[in-house]
């Protein structure tokens, strides 16, 4: 009876003991995630209450310090005039780019530019604006919601085009050719054809960008600053859930770090549900 | 000598019960006048999914003979051959039932090696596929350096390697240049060369000509002649006349089943099935 | 009839008597998204040359060099050399690399090469999600759980590997080595979701022919997956890079905001970053001050576009001459997991 060649059991353990490396990783890459949920819902749910909710943070050191109310409004006024200006102009640049830029230097420098903006740090988007709006005293006053907006803005604008390049470029030639060839001018085949189809695409990459931008604390930190009391005036000073949290933090009192544990769940939940409602409606794409 | 063969019943093969006691932990060494292992292939059937592509099909590989498999696209000549070195189930939701016997070793069998199998059994894809970051070199000790071989040994089976695909004196002098630098015949008796590297003793082929052209394609078929005086050769092929000038035999399938096996002068000029008669004058397919 | 034609920019030339009209709205719609357009790069034009012009009375006080390698950040004095920023940059950021990459590779790795495939898209969300948690909260959760339970472990390992450079002394509880630690994390799915795509790109041809050579499973992936991911698993890991550089909330909350150049990995450190955020407040009525933080803020632009334009570079070459994944689907990936 033969047999067949046999392997070296160094290499079946070798194999067995890589698997086990790699397995391995992958755990250690989600540990800190469990445990930053884990703690997250700790040490943030004992601060959710209705008056938390619906309190705004008053500047006390000692006693209450108040809730969230302003921090979750300021976020909401300023992300949603972020995505205002961000997603109509990053869309713009994306079908500018697969409409008509798809060769051609203009096109690949515009490219090239937004590629770079997606690498900038977010801070320095802060400074951009903080140099060309604040100090200036652009619009009156100094810091305003609607400077942090405009930070909030440029962080969002690559994300929202380079996104959106992917999901135009989906669209097939086909389709645009067709419609063109039976006579529909151009600027209908973009607004009846190429944007119907690929709209799920690009309002997932929107919602992605808006929880990127929900998110930020630093171009805030010296456009919109970061206050107490109520405020919804975009023109004054604004507070922002990061910005709160971040302000808190740095307060060694116990009061002020529950608070900030809350208004972290709270950021968090908000960005979680964005991803999942960026998941369902990219689910409904007929592109990807 | 076998006969027009559909589904035969036949009993299943015993288990080698012995096997992993008996089973050597070196690499064995292989004898100059090599004799092929036997190939039994018995109510196999093997699927993608729901997509029944092997339907209880029975047949043998002689040693030391080039067995041709032909048939239109799409009739499970490739993955039947697939399932001789066990690749076939490195695709998602294909799964394999049945025997594949190599002379008296299951390749099935639980406890077997499926990494024993495939050094055992080589294959030489459709494609040539050198490994493009590799030198001519290293893509033919690719396989020797698994088995830890190295040094002079090394230098010494692939200069072997090369010879035996008779790609040695085109390539002697630029050994360490890319792999994938070398014309497209060149590149597949590289691939050729790497699979003999490892000592194989049944070298299945898929299609190995059909993206070479006419001059690369008689060299190889040159090389499958003198090949199968050491190996057992299974070619899976396209193109009839290739059938007819290589193989010593040749098996005919259609959608799955095996429709007739044997001597491939008989199946070209008397063959027994009607179905065989109308593919081989190219009625169909 | 010649209909603007997908190549032709120019857009259409009338065959039949286009309606002056249509071709008015088309030229309109043209140049209203060209506008839009060059109004981006003319936006970032501007802001470099502000943020030159606002960081020059730093510059012309210690000279761009003097302001970028001198080790003596001290405000008090008014003086302003960005060296300790710069080395606790490259310091934090290149743990970072060297915690994150692997865990991030082999994550990627595991993910596309061994997984069974119904956890596979599971496993991926997951790693995507370490990326939707902001900056802020990791360091919340850096400053209240990471550095009280690590403290313990941290000070252990100080002493009985105090042999070793850089390492020895006591360990305060925000340090270098926390910092990058926590950018670990956060470069983890941004790295790893590059390289899937990169060793996506495989093509099944090279990992067959290993397998049916005889190979193991991971003998497969170090004979054909790698070596043909290399260059591209290279700029993941310096999009990591870049974005591990310009990290700022997370870093000043748990390194210390020390701007002096630590002698071993536990000590507090700062980084560009990280002083902007930390010492703009107080910066307000100091000229000078506030100069030298903006001009930390245009080295940390440089710095990240060079890193960024290699990495872009080195990607886009990885994907030259293969028909899979357009490096646009890639770019898009990063942008949106945060690069």
């Amino acid at each position: 009876m033969s047999t067949l060649v046999g392997i070296a059991p160094g290499r079946r353990r070798k194999d067995r003991l890589m698997r086990g490396v790699l397995a391995a990783t992958t755990l250690i890459a989600l540990v800190p995630l469990a445990l930053i949920l884990y703690e997250l819902i700790k040490r943030g749910i004992g601060s959710w209450s209705a008056d938390f909710f619906t309190t705004d943070a008053n500047g006390n050191f000692l006693g209450d310090p108040g809730g969230i109310k302003s921090a979750i409004l300021g976020t909401l006024e300023m992300v949603g005039l972020a995505t205002l200006i961000a997603v109509p102009t990053g869309i713009g640049v994306a079908l500018y780019l697969t409409e008509y830029g798809r060769a051609g230097r203009f096109g690949s420098l515009v490219r090239y530019f937004v590629d770079v903006m997606t690498g900038v740090p977010s801070i320095v988007f802060g400074l951009f604006v903080y140099i060309t709006l604040v100090l200036s005293g652009a619009g009156g006053s100094g810091f305003a919601g609607w400077k942090g907006a405009v930070a909030l803005a440029l962080l969002m604008l690559p994300i929202v085009t380079r996104s959106a390049e992917v999901v135009l470029l989906l669209v097939p030639d086909s389709l645009r050719e067709a419609a063109l060839a039976l006579g529909a001018p151009r600027w209908r085949v973009v607004l009846r054809i190429v944007l119907p189809t690929a709209l799920p695409g690009l309002v997932t990459g929107s919602l992605l960008a808006i929880a990127r931008g929900a998110g930020e604390t630093a171009p805030l930190l010296f456009t919109a600053a970061i206050i107490n009391g109520t405020s919804f005036d975009l023109s004054q000073r604004m507070s922002s859930l990061p910005g709160r949290i971040f302000a808190d933090v740095g307060q060694a009192q116990d009061r002020l770090v529950d608070r900030a544990w809350g208004a972290a769940l709270t950021l968090v939940m908000m960005i979680l549900v964005l991803n999942l409602l960026a998941r369902l409606v990219s689910r409904r794409s007929r592109l990807t | 000598m076998t006969q027009s063969t559909t589904r035969k019943a036949r009993p299943m093969p015993t288990v080698p019960t012995g096997a992993p006691a008996a089973r050597m932990p070196r690499e064995r060494p292989k004898p100059d006048a090599a004799i092929g292992r036997r190939v039994i292939v018995d109510d196999l059937d093997a699927h993608y999914g729901p997509q029944h592509a092997v339907r209880g099909l029975s047949l043998e590989f002689a040693p030391n003979e080039v067995t041709a498999i032909i048939g239109p696209s799409g009739c499970g000549k490739s993955t039947l051959v697939r399932c001789i070195n066990r690749m076939h189930e490195e695709v998602p939701g294909a799964r394999a039932t049945g025997s594949v016997r190599l002379d008296d070793i299951e390749i099935y069998d639980p406890s077997i090696d499926v990494v024993s199998v495939r050094r055992t059994v080589g294959m030489v894809f459709q494609k040539p596929n050198p490994f493009p970051t590799m030198s001519v070199f290293d893509n033919v000790a690719a396989g020797l350096r698994l088995t830890g071989a190295r040094g002079g040994n090394l230098r010494e089976k692939v200069e072997r390697s090369l010879r035996g695909a008779g790609l040695w004196d085109e390539v002697r002098d630029r050994l360490d240049q890319p792999g994938i630098g070398l014309s497209g015949g060149q590149q597949q008796r590289l691939c050729i060369a790497r699979t003999l590297a490892t000592e194989p003793e049944v070298i299945l082929m898929d299609e190995p000509c059909s993206a070479l052209d006419p001059i690369a394609t008689l060299k190889v078929e040159e090389l499958i002649e003198e090949l199968k005086q050491r190996y057992t050769i299974v070619i899976v092929t396209h193109n009839m006349q290739q059938a007819a000038r290589v193989a010593d035999r040749t098996a005919f399938m259609l959608t799955g089943e095996l429709v007739e096996m044997d001597l491939t002068e008989k199946i070209f000029t008397t063959p027994g099935d009607t179905r065989t008669e109308e593919y081989v004058t190219g009625k169909f397919g | 009839m010649e209909a603007g034609s997908l190549t032709d920019p120019r857009g259409s030339r009338s065959g039949l008597g286009r309606l002056p009209l249509t071709q008015l709205q088309d030229r309109a719609l043209r140049w209203v998204l060209k506008g839009l357009a060059a109004l981006i790069l003319a936006l970032i034009a501007f802001f470099f040359i502000r943020l030159y012009i606002e960081a020059q009375p730093a510059f012309a006080k210690f000279g761009v060099f003097g302001f970028t390698f001198t080790n003596n950040w001290d405000v008090s004095r008014n003086f302003y050399g960005a060296l300790p920023l710069l080395v606790g940059t490259i310091v934090t950021a290149g743990l970072a690399l060297a915690i994150g990459v692997p865990v991030a590779v082999g994550a990627a790795l595991f993910v596309s090469e061994l997984a069974p495939r119904q956890v596979r898209g599971p496993l991926t969300i997951m790693v995507e999600l370490l990326a939707a948690v902001p900056s802020v909260v990791y360091g919340l959760w850096g400053v209240f759980v990471l550095i009280p339970k690590l403290q313990p472990i941290e000070q252990f390992l100080s002493d009985k590997l105090a042999f070793l450079p850089f390492v020895g002394g006591h360990v305060p509880g925000p340090n270098y080595f926390i910092a990058g630690l926590i950018l670990a994390i956060m470069i983890v799915p941004i790295v790893s979701a590059i390289t899937r795509e990169v060793i996506a790109t495989v093509p099944a041809d090279h990992k067959e022919a290993a397998l049916a050579l005889g190979a193991t499973r991971w003998e497969m992936i170090r004979m054909a997956v790698l070596p043909y991911s290399r260059s591209g698993i290279t700029g993941a890991a310096m999009l990591g890079l870049g974005r591990a550089i310009g990290e700022t909330i997370a870093v000043t909350l748990v390194i210390g905001n020390a701007p002096t150049i630590g002698k071993q990995i536990f000590d507090q450190g700062y980084t560009l970053a990280a002083v902007i955020a930390n010492e703009f407040g107080e910066a307000a009525n100091n000229p000078t001050h506030r100069a030298a933080l903006i001009a930390a803020g245009l080295v940390l632009f440089v710095l990240t576009l060079v890193v960024n334009g290699l990495a872009r570079w080195l990607v886009r070459r990885a994907e030259r001459g293969k028909v899979a994944a357009p490096v646009a689907d890639i770019q898009a990936n990063a942008a949106a997991a945060g690069g």
